[in-house]
């Protein structure tokens, strides 16, 4: 998607939250004896918030953090601005940790380096559209002519403008998140925590916002650290998604390879009723032509459709419609693999046996 | 006299004597030998109280029953400046010297608010932002409200001596508690969300606590300006018992001479009074949207001017009606 280079802007190592007054000896307990959830909140009555997160997101990357309500997505992602301390491990933005800087600083990050926006949108309601944008400039001291001139330009990058001097309350919920949006980047920061920033609205203001944000995003050239419930949203939006279960990082991968190969029946029942057509390439369904040619005899090649491996499903079947023989998989002119139509069905069912098998 | 200390078990408490009230009526003689230091700051007080009381005199009754009435427009309305209007005129006309009473009750009512803003608006922040000092507080505030006021009557005129000063620091009291209260209510109770989100954009604790919580908690806090002001309304007769004036003077004086039209007349003038700073302060606590989300200067009389003084450089964009 976007241009990346393998900086890591948002490094967690190891990150721990265990939530409790005996949280430090419910830490050592369940990395000794390996305790569940469960047993920890029996034992200690403590709650694990999150349990072992590492992960990097590098610059420029969008990171979802997919995961049920209650798998710990939100506490997560509160420790990288500190909203939260962690029990164990650490937070590196830019190489430096977030629990060794002082207040002082900790708050120059927040206001400069790091935007956020919030599922509920916790605008401020007694201060206009304008004034909600700009708190961050406002708070760092800026005075009121630079941080008009900022407000403004992000309320324009939300296609707000017209509305700067309504209360909150005067706008519609996607409206709403708009402001939230505007106010995340009023600062320019180069990092964007989005904590279910689409999930209180309807599918179409939903989507409409995603492309906002994303277009957005490319623009602006943001790292985000984004968190859904909505594995759809993820798969629309992330270069890479961590599936979360129970404080668990359970898989981190692309799209691709969440969908196509689950890392456990969790994710895989997740995975189940989402449409491959988009995620899967030919590359993945096709059958070495060889193989083909020896079951089934040789193949009349200049009859067949032709494809290259990072097709989709989606064009493999557009393809497919029109003509009864097989898709003929080509890398650089040559024809390499053999796409036939039971292969395609089982593909659009999520089912990749044929690439396995030669493999 | 050894029957007496003959001690009971199923009756303890008349055999046993702490002499409670003999060491508690030693507060008294210690109030007695420190009276002296007490008299300068006393004097600086007694000042700003006649001040403002000479203030209140100074004015015609006319023209600050217009100014009153002006000031409740632009705090609560048309609707509730009539009222005020109308209740300062009955209240005028009640009897001759009614309305210089009353603007003495009034100027020992403001002194006391005012006191028990500046007292009671840090505590009850503090109160808001530390459970413990909540807990410790509670009772505190609990004794100020039910300990009848005749108990620390006595104490605080050995103290201070009779008169306003007196006067206004029993009417302290009793009125501050609610004051406190709902100023931790209002600040605990401002959406913890939003006040997450002041954080998360690099708001300090005290830019938190100016930008966020106060604005939103102001509600709630001038909710309990107004219940301070009622409750210091109510202690204005047990306050004309340490030679405090006005209406309350005339409700006790009339007590003692058994003249039921002298104190009707001073009651009465007690509860327009009432109504008409209950009416104004209400008035304050009304949220932005119950405005209909117009700055304040875009309502009420200053709207008016503001309106005739630049015509037509804006229309109003609300999209409300006007209440």
């Amino acid at each position: 998607m976007t241009q990346q280079s393998e900086e890591a802007v948002i490094r967690c190592e190891g990150v721990w939250k265990i939530f409790g007054r005996r949280a430090s000896e419910a830490l050592e307990a369940v990395k000794s004896q390996g305790l569940s959830k469960d047993e920890i909140r029996d034992k200690f009555d403590c709650v694990v918030g999150v349990r072992e997160a590492s992960f990097d997101v590098r610059r420029g990357e969008i990171f979802c953090i997919m995961g049920l309500s209650g798998s710990g997505k939100s506490t997560l992602i509160r420790h990288i601005n500190r909203l939260i301390e962690p029990t164990a491990g650490a937070i590196h933005i830019e190489g430096e940790n977030v629990n060794d800087v002082s207040q002082k600083k900790l708050r120059a990050l927040r206001a400069e380096k790091i935007g956020m926006v919030f599922q509920n949108m916790a605008l401020m309601p007694h201060r206009t559209v304008m004034e909600n944008v700009a708190f961050s400039q406002e708070v760092r001291g800026h005075d009121i002519k630079d941080r008009t001139q900022t407000a403004l330009r992000a309320i324009k990058a939300v296609e707000l403008d017209g509305w700067e001097a309504k209360y909150p309350d005067e706008l519609s919920g996607g409206m709403q998140q708009r402001v939230g949006l505007a106010r995340a980047i009023a600062a320019d920061p180069p990092i964007l925590l989005m904590d279910e920033p689409f999930s209180a609205l309807d599918p179409l203001i939903r989507r409409q916002l995603q492309d906002k944000f994303m277009s957005l995003s490319s623009e602006m050239k943001k790292t985000t650290l984004f968190i859904t419930h909505d594995l759809d949203e993820a798969i629309r939006i992330g270069d890479r998604i961590a599936i979360m279960k129970d404080g668990v990082l359970v898989q981190i991968g692309t799209p691709e390879d969440i969908v196509t190969n689950p890392a456990d029946d969790y994710v895989a029942d997740f995975v189940a009723g989402i449409s491959k057509l988009g995620l899967i390439s030919a590359a993945k369904i096709m059958e070495q032509i060889d193989v083909y040619t020896r079951r089934e005899g040789p193949l009349d090649l200049d009859s067949c459709p032709e494809a290259c491996p990072d097709h989709s499903l989606d064009r493999l079947v557009d393809l497919a419609v029109s003509t009864q023989q097989p898709i003929v998989v080509k890398v650089d002119g040559k024809p390499a693999g053999v796409v036939t139509k039971n292969a395609l069905l089982r593909g659009i069912k999520g089912d990749i046996g044929p690439a396995e098998k030669t493999a | 006299m050894d029957e007496e200390n003959k001690f009971n078990i199923l009756d303890p408490f008349s055999s046993v004597d702490f002499e409670i009230a003999d060491s508690a009526d030693g507060i008294k003689q210690w109030a007695i030998s420190n009276r002296e230091l007490i008299q300068p700051i006393k004097a600086v007080f007694n000042d700003i109280i006649v001040f403002i009381d000479d203030a209140l005199h100074a004015v015609p009754p006319l023209l600050m029953l217009v100014l009153i009435a002006i000031i409740a427009w632009q705090a609560a309305g048309r609707r509730p400046a009539i009222i005020v209007a109308l209740c300062l005129s009955a209240l005028g006309f009640l009897d001759p010297n009614a309305w210089g009473l009353a603007m003495t009750t009034l100027a020992i009512v403001m002194a006391a608010v005012i006191a028990c803003f500046i007292i009671g608006l840090p505590l009850g922040i503090l109160a808001a932002k530390s459970d413990a000092f909540e807990k410790i507080l509670r009772p505190v505030l609990d004794l100020m409200q039910t300990i009848p006021a005749f108990v620390y009557l006595v104490p605080v005129v050995m103290l201070v001596g009779i008169g306003n000063v007196s006067g206004v620091i029993v009417t302290i009291i009793f009125a501050l508690p609610p004051l406190i209260r709902l100023t931790s209510l209002g600040i605990r109770g401002v959406n913890p969300s939003v006040v997450e989100a002041a954080r998360a954009f690099g708001a300090s604790p005290s830019q938190i606590l100016v930008k966020v919580e106060l604005p939103l908690a102001t509600p709630t806090i001038l909710a309990g300006v107004n219940q301070t002001i009622m409750l210091a309304l109510s202690m204005v007769v047990i306050a004309s018992m340490i030679s405090v004036g006005g209406l309350g003077n005339e409700v006790l004086r009339a007590m003692g001479r058994l003249d039921a039209g002298k104190a009707i007349v001073g009651g009465l003038g007690i509860v327009l009074l009432a109504i008409v700073l209950d009416r104004i302060s209400q008035g304050l606590g009304q949220s932005g949207r119950e405005r209909g989300h117009r700055h304040w200067w875009q309502s009420g009389p200053v709207g008016l001017v503001v309106r005739l003084t630049k015509p037509k450089t804006e229309t109003t964009p609300s999209i409300r009606t006007e209440k």
